[in-house]
């Protein structure tokens, strides 16, 4: 097959007779073959526990995300109620930005975990495979005259030997994709560090950079229809299917108090 | 024959669906050429599905050698493209 599935195999098979040339006779195949699959289990099995780390941390800034939706929730609710329909957007578009970040949390999230799940399948299959090859071996050595021998444990460690290179790749792909979410899971929590999420409203709305940038980042119709699902909800303005303009529809006494 | 889907098992494929394997295989390969991202997944979606309908799980016992392997199932357009201009999803 000489297209992408060829070309993959030519590359692999490459690899693993690359491998199995470095042992000069059969028996050393079998022992540097068998050292090489022990030491790839051990990877493995720290691919998984980074994996586990990283999902963990994902997991702890979910909550922390989630508290945060609540709590802007409520202080957009009081800020509103004082008339300050500014700190209530700012605190909604807040509200906004955590909730998309939620999303992209909760993604990633179920990605961790199906890489997680699918390693250590892998691990379990190289075990086995493992636990054939070391049988295969014996019987091997008993039954076939030298010769024979050498061509039968090159057919069992050139197996063995894609099962590894398949195992590797998986752990390759699963690391660089844990590397990925570990670089965005650093950038929220710098984001966090920066205010981005601050609670304290005290900050005049619109007038930091974080606001000026979480307002591009935020969705402005999911912001105005928040903001009018509270005012219905405090008996003020628009009802909610009415969306609101920036500010135009308020009251005359709240601007006043606003400005 | 024996194909192995990159990070996932091996399978044997008997003539029929190798044959329909090695066509899409070659449409892939134009895809490619031609910068089709789209086209691109659908033809490797429809090779992997070939794969995993037609063909038997090997044993996980066995030993053996694939002929064909496959790359990974979420292989990227980027990725795949790559192992034409000799990058390759392994790196040497």
């Amino acid at each position: 097959m000489p297209g992408i599935g060829g070309r993959m195999s030519t590359v692999i098979k490459a690899k693993i007779s690359k491998m199995l040339d470095r042992a000069e006779d059969p028996g050393e195949t079998l022992e540097y073959s068998y050292q090489k699959q022990m030491e790839l289990l051990q990877n493995v099995k720290k691919g998984v526990a980074d994996v586990v780390t990283s999902k963990k941390r994902l997991q702890l800034q979910q909550q922390k995300l989630e508290q945060q939706v609540v709590k802007l929730d409520t202080q957009a609710r009081q800020a509103l109620s004082q008339g300050r329909e500014d700190l209530a957007r700012t605190a909604l578009e807040r509200k906004q930005f955590a909730q998309t970040e939620l999303q992209s949390l909760d993604q990633q999230v179920a990605e961790l975990e199906s890489q997680q799940a699918g390693l250590i399948e892998k691990e379990q299959k190289m075990r086995s495979k493992i636990e054939q090859f070391r049988t295969k071996k014996e019987v091997i050595k008993a039954q076939y005259s030298a010769a024979e021998a050498q061509v039968k444990i090159s057919e069992a460690a050139s197996g063995v030997g894609e099962e590894m290179a398949d195992v590797g790749l998986a752990m390759q792909r699963a690391l660089d994709k844990t590397e990925n979410m570990r670089a965005r899971a650093n950038a929220m929590d710098e984001l966090e560090a920066a205010g981005a999420f601050d609670d304290q409203l005290s900050l005049t709305a619109g007038q930091d950079e974080i606001d000026r940038e979480l307002h591009q980042l935020t969705s402005q119709g999911a912001v105005d229809d928040d903001l009018a699902r509270l005012k219905a909800e405090l008996g003020q303005g628009a009802p909610p299917q009415q969306s609101l303009e920036s500010g135009e529809s308020l009251e005359s006494g709240e601007q006043e108090r606003k400005a | 024959m024996i194909v192995r889907i990159s990070t996932e098992s091996q399978y044997k494929l008997g003539d029929d669906a190798s044959e329909e394997l090695n066509d899409l295989d070659n449409q892939v390969v134009a895809a490619v050429d031609a910068g089709d991202e789209d086209r691109f997944h659908e033809l490797f979606e429809q090779m992997l599905d070939l794969i995993r309908r037609a063909g038997q799980p090997l044993d996980e016992d066995e030993l053996a050698e694939s002929d064909v392997i496959l790359p990974p199932p979420d292989t990227s357009f980027v990725e795949a493209a790559a192992e034409f201009t000799g990058e390759g999803l392994i790196p040497d």
